[in-house]
């Protein structure tokens, strides 16, 4: 299929690499200005309480200490990514009257040096008066439980509702019924560069962020409203970025207090978050109190499912909101149920606001959906690869009223994860391979933060000596981003990938575009860049037919440098000619190509779908409970691969993260204080507990995408929990239904699994 | 009160006078400008700090810039000769072993400091040789292909 395309199929060397390998890219965190001060943020100790008194006189007074600020000094606005929705924006960043998290930021310090600013918290007099707290969801949502916000009343912060068909009705023909609670936990990103910004407001009244961000776009509209600023006057820049699953897309404290200390001091104010801060008060992945009831016949066809979720919201809105609609709607996939129904309720709770994390809902839903499965298929007797081939989404199936997916490679990727189970043939004692499968959006159609620009723009300038300038507002926080769409633009400009210049994450340079999250990049932004490339190219090629002079029925293309006859690719013109007679003709103006993407008539959740299926095997110590993954296997279908050395890195780096947050990552509170805050403490796979991995991918075409491709990365997080728990099972028959499978947990159940087989 | 450090950085003799609690990574990044060691963690356990000092991969926020007088110390920016990458480097970039790349110099600098000392590792004595460095991007396995083809002899050092 490769041989097809000239750039894209064929491993390529990333565009940031170079600069990544020999330590040469400037992070936000390596940033220096001129007259520069370093900023410190004071937080709550308190999970709840009112402020009654702040008093910064000691702070300012101190020796180096420029600015204290605090909620006085904001504009009272609430921040929030759910902007058709104002009660959901709902945080002030800098709390005014309130707090309502250990964590919740109280007042912002800029100083000559970091050291500086650190000891002038202390000085800073806060007197809090302690509130009723609620930390657990199901609480939370209790009449009379203390409440948060006044516009929450038992503290429902959103609630979502999914349904199709008649589920009550077609639970009476079932043959089997299942019912069973799962749970799952928090985890933090963990990006290896903590949150942080350097703000620089100058006299002329304009504001420059550099910040490692996943979205530039989201930062400029949420900074300048927060800050009564024009989105003009705001330009976000994003360095090379350290890490981002998820948790860079919001206004964050850093880029917020950064912003608000240079706009009173007219300095560059720089804000990098310690690693406590970042565990404790940035956001995180959502928990969820998870419900699942399903039915089948006999034979094992799937009749209805029924879910209810409750989700710890923590003290905001934050992306969470979105992460309760995508749960229930992963809750179906990736099969053909007749009749479904999803109730989600997220409620506030006095801990870390919870949100986006790599997944973005789907691996809660999976890990309950496809253990259930497994419970299912050993109840009807059926080997659970059978009954998830019998029941799964095929191509060009409606998901009712909800999604139309096109391409759908399940039936390749079970035959591939079959074979390979045939080929581990009989495993040793406490050894068990499990498997789940899953389907990923690539990109989301959902617009809660109301913007009026198309979802993806970019824009492609071809300059004399052939080279072309490629703007887009897609933001590379190491997925690749940045090389996946300079080769989507030279495969379509016919040029090589090393004619392309990328310009991205500056609000300055590049079109308005939502940036990177949901999957977004290769689908959405490919097909914008993929469009800006071939509005280029139609106008090169203009002038290359009246040069060529073919007979009308000869269409022309370009590719490797050549303007070539479609039809007869022996003749051919340079394509650098004709990129200089093109500009001389437009009297001298470069080669400018426009292109967008916003996804129509393509349902609720997403324009195209990722597919996949995963078997994970382990081992399981039964005197310690430890769980040894021993490899992970995947088969998935990401449509036309543009650069298999970053799919495969996506494919590993997805089932590291999910790994973890499966069997070991957590974040134990106590009374709404994280008790981990620290890499040591909170457990992270490193080397020597990454299991082998293999990459499958089969080959489908998705009609959508740019040259057919969609998402690789993101939905990788998805099957790990549920195939693991099922692993598991398979390896000493106890079943795991909260996460993280910890050792603790499978040796309790093992206890209780023998207890149960004495009384016997 | 200040005190005079000297020790040779990519093979720059430095003199230089640092407070006595400051940190081995601040007087790398600080004073001398190279910033491509990172720091991530405040507690000695990301490794994105990792450094090579006398051959020894060493977390440069777990000593202070004192404890080196008179070491020969390797940061990322001292791996290349000129224009020409290391074969670590090169490695790296052709089996994607890094995305983020916020690890990777300190991950650069144990993979160094270990295939200095033992050429001809097992891909267990290689997982070992990591295991300080998170990685949060990759899942590792690149990076073990990487220092695996390196060791292959796939990529020739630069003369």
């Amino acid at each position: 299929m490769s041989d097809k395309y000239a750039v894209i199929g064929k491993s390529q060397i990333k565009v940031d690499g170079p600069a990544k390998v020999t330590g040469s890219a400037k992070y936000t965190f390596d940033m220096i200005l001129p007259n520069m001060l370093y900023g410190k943020i004071l937080r709550s100790p308190h999970p709840h309480a009112k402020i009654l008194k702040m008093d910064t006189s000691r702070a300012e007074k101190m020796i180096g200490v420029k600015a204290v600020l605090t909620g006085k000094d904001t504009l009272g606005r609430k921040n929030g990514v759910w902007r058709r929705f104002p009660e959901l924006c709902d945080e002030e960043i800098l709390c005014r009257e309130k707090v309502r998290y250990i964590g919740d930021p109280v007042a912002a310090i800029a100083a000559v040096d970091e050291e500086t600013a650190e000891a002038a918290l202390d000085l800073i007099d806060v007197e809090y008066e302690p509130l009723p707290a609620v930390f657990d969801p199901l609480e939370g949502m209790k009449e009379g439980a203390p409440q948060l916000h006044e516009h929450a009343e038992r503290n429902i912060n959103v609630t979502r509702r999914i349904e199709w068909g008649d589920v009550s009705e077609a639970f009476e023909k079932c043959d089997v019924i299942l019912e069973d609670q799962f749970h799952t936990s928090s985890q933090a990103h963990l990006c290896m560069e903590t949150h942080g910004a350097v703000a620089d407001f100058g006299f002329d009244g304009k504001l420059t962020v550099w910040t490692s961000t996943q979205s530039n776009y989201y930062i400029q509209v949420l900074l300048s409203t927060m800050l009564g600023l024009r989105e003009g006057d705001v330009r976000v820049v994003k360095p090379p970025s350290g890490g981002g699953f998820g948790s860079k897309f919001e206004l964050d404290s850093a880029q917020f207090c950064a912003a608000l200390l240079s706009q009173k001091l007219r300095r560059p104010v720089k804000i990098i978050l310690t690693r406590e801060e970042e565990f404790t008060a940035t956001k995180r992945k959502t928990p969820m109190s998870y419900y699942v009831k399903v039915g089948a016949k006999k034979d094992g066809t799937f009749l209805a499912k029924e879910v209810r979720v409750v989700t710890e919201g923590g003290a905001y809105t934050a992306m969470g909101a979105t992460a309760l609609t995508l749960t229930g709607f992963y809750s179906c996939m990736p099969y053909k149920w007749p009749n479904y129904r999803y109730d989600g309720y997220r409620v506030y709770t006095n801990t870390a606001p919870t949100s986006a994390l790599r997944g973005f809902g789907a691996p809660q839903a999976y890990f309950a959906g496809e253990s259930m499965i497994d419970v299912l298929a050993a109840e009807i007797k059926m080997d659970p690869l059978e009954i998830r081939r019998k029941n799964a989404i095929t191509p060009n199936y409606e998901v009712p009223g909800q999604a139309y997916i096109q391409s759908c490679g399940l039936k390749e990727c079970y035959e591939a994860i079959e074979k390979h189970i045939q080929k581990r043939g009989k495993l040793p004692p406490n050894r068990g391979i499990g498997i789940g499968n899953y389907a990923f959006m690539s990109g989301g159609i959902f617009n809660w933060f109301n913007t009026p620009y198309a979802f993806s723009a970019a824009t492609v300038k071809i300059n004399i000596d052939g080279k072309v300038d490629l703007f887009t507002g897609a933001c590379d926080t190491g997925q690749g981003s940045d090389t996946t769409l300079a080769m989507i633009c030279a495969e379509e400009l016919g040029v090589h990938l090393d004619d392309i210049r990328v310009h991205a994450e500056d609000t300055d340079l590049g079109p308005a575009d939502l940036g990177s999250w949901g999957s977004r990049e290769t689908l959405m932004n490919g097909n914008a860049v993929k469009m800006a490339a071939a509005d280029a190219k139609r106008q090169l090629l203009e002038f290359a037919y009246a040069k060529m002079k073919p007979n009308v029925v000869y269409d022309l293309d370009i590719k490797d440098h050549k303007i070539y006859m479609v039809d007869r690719p022996e003749r051919s013109i340079s394509y650098f000619d004709i990129v200089q007679d093109t500009i001389r003709a437009k009297e001298g103006q470069t080669v400018i190509g426009r292109g967008h993407y916003t996804p129509h008539r393509k349902g609720m959740v997403s324009p195209a779908w990722g597919f996949g299926v995963q078997a994970v095997e382990v081992e399981v110590d039964p005197e310690t409970g430890k769980v040894k993954l021993i490899e992970i296997v995947t088969a998935h279908d990401c449509g036309q691969v543009i650069n298999p050395v970053g799919v495969i890195g996506q494919v590993e780096g997805a089932t590291m993260l999910a790994a973890g947050g499966a069997f070991c990552e957590e974040q134990p509170m106590d009374n709404g204080k994280i008790l981990n805050p620290s890499i040591g403490d909170y457990k992270v796979l490193r080397s020597l507990d990454m299991p082998k991995t293999v990459g499958i991918e089969v080959d489908t075409y998705e009609p959508e995408g740019p040259f057919g491709a969609k998402e690789a990365g993101e939905g990788l997080t998805s099957p790990t929990g549920g195939a693991m728990a099922n692993a598991v099972y398979n390896a000493v028959g106890v079943r795991i239904k909260d996460q993280p499978i910890t050792p603790e947990k499978v040796l309790n159940a093992l206890k209780e699994k023998e207890k149960g087989r004495k009384k016997k | 009160m200040r005190k005079e450090l000297k020790f040779t950085v990519n093979g720059q003799p430095y003199e230089l006078y640092v407070k006595p609690k400051t940190l081995l990574v601040d007087v790398l990044r600080n004073e001398l400008g190279l910033t491509g060691t990172k720091k991530g963690c405040e507690s000695s356990s990301c490794g994105v700090c990792t450094i090579i000092l006398n051959g020894m991969a060493v977390k440069s926020c777990s000593i202070l810039a004192l404890q080196a007088e008179g070491a020969e110390i390797t940061t990322v920016e001292g791996l290349a000769k000129g224009d020409q990458l290391h074969p670590l480097q090169k490695a790296f970039l052709d089996y994607g072993a890094y995305q983020c790349g916020f690890c990777t110099p300190g991950m650069l600098a144990s993979a160094k400091a270990f295939l200095d000392e033992n050429p001809k590792p097992t891909e267990e004595e290689i997982k070992e040789a990591i295991d300080g460095n998170v990685c949060r991007c990759t899942g590792y396995n690149s990076i073990i292909r990487a220092m695996t083809a390196v060791v292959n002899g796939d990529y020739k050092e630069a003369k």
